[in-house]
């Protein structure tokens, strides 16, 4: 028997789908509302080309609950870049094979 | 190019993608916040990386092969049948089974994004999700079932079901011949997951 497809192709695209499985069972958000803002922002994005199944797709998603956040005023734009950054000077000031760990 | 680039050597640690740190930076505001979890997060990857997938459709499948009552029952109220064997929660609550006949040949999609019975399925494959499955299935679904490698007898029609947020498909297979004195147990082991999306159909015996 052929080894079946991973389940997710990247560990973030089963972070971010988890994060927001459990946002939504810890009642932010209807799911049918997620089904129509993620539905939009996969319709936005498909208008320059034709979607895959993957990074593109996880990426209308993450663009989708990121806005969900910055609405609901749970994470606005600028908090997310901050934390982002810190995230990325991190993994670059941490010698390989070390955990990496946000600076206090 | 030069060839004595010593990047590989990744003297810190491997930077992952922009959004996965996106990702990342998320997790810990809402953490912070008190708003998630971090091993519930966990806790959901593993259920659906281990737990959950399309042997539970399988199951249901087989069992509807097998058991005439069961398949009556199945076909006009599933749910509490469903919620019996534990294929029931996350977007799985309101599930409609669609059943292949000699006549009809169903297959399942989401036009808006990719609702599916993730109980049943787990998390759908790349391709369901692609906006090439999705928007053309509906428009030319003999053509894009060919490319499965799934070409239709002329007569047989098609049916496409658009899956949303609140109802989700499960096809049904044609129950392959050749498969009369087999075991539900046996039996579940023909039953592909694109067989139960559409694209495919069960496989046959010693196949």
């Amino acid at each position: 028997m052929n080894q079946p497809d991973p389940v997710f192709e990247a560990p973030w695209h089963a972070q971010v789908f988890a994060l927001t499985v459990h946002l939504h069972e810890r009642g932010l958000f209807t799911w049918p509302d997620w089904a129509t803002g993620f539905g939009a922002t996969l319709a936005r994005h498909g208008l320059e080309r034709e979607l895959n199944g993957g990074d593109d797709y996880f990426n209308a998603w993450l663009e989708t609950l990121e806005t969900v956040l910055r609405e609901a005023g749970k994470a606005d734009a600028v908090q997310v870049e901050a934390v982002r950054a810190a995230w990325e000077e991190a993994y670059l000031s941490t010698p390989h094979g070390q955990p990496v760990r946000l600076a206090d | 190019m030069p060839h004595d680039h010593s990047d590989h050597d990744h003297p810190h640690a491997l930077l992952p993608p922009e959004p996965a740190l996106r990702v990342k930076a998320l997790e810990t505001i809402l953490t912070e916040k008190g708003l998630i979890d971090p091993a519930a997060l966990d806790e959901i990857i593993d259920t659906y990386q281990n737990k959950i997938g399309p042997q539970n459709g399988a199951r249901v499948v087989a069992k509807m092969w097998s058991d005439p009552a069961f398949r009556a029952a199945m076909l006009s109220d599933p749910m509490p049948l469903l919620e019996e064997m534990g294929f029931y929660g996350r977007q799985g609550e309101h599930m409609v089974i669609v059943e292949n006949t000699p006549e009809v040949h169903n297959v399942v999609v989401c036009t808006l994004c990719s609702c599916y019975p993730w109980p049943l399925l787990g998390i759908p494959p790349g391709w369901y999700k692609s906006d090439a499955y999705r928007s053309r299935v509906v428009r030319e679904p003999r053509k894009v079932l060919a490319e499965f490698g799934l070409d239709l007898p002329e007569g047989k029609s098609v049916r496409v079901w658009d899956s949303t947020a609140e109802i989700r498909y499960l096809v049904v297979p044609e129950r392959p011949e050749g498969t009369e004195g087999m075991s539900e147990e046996e039996l579940v082991a023909l039953v592909t997951r694109d067989s139960m999306i559409g694209t495919g159909l069960a496989q046959e015996p010693g196949a």
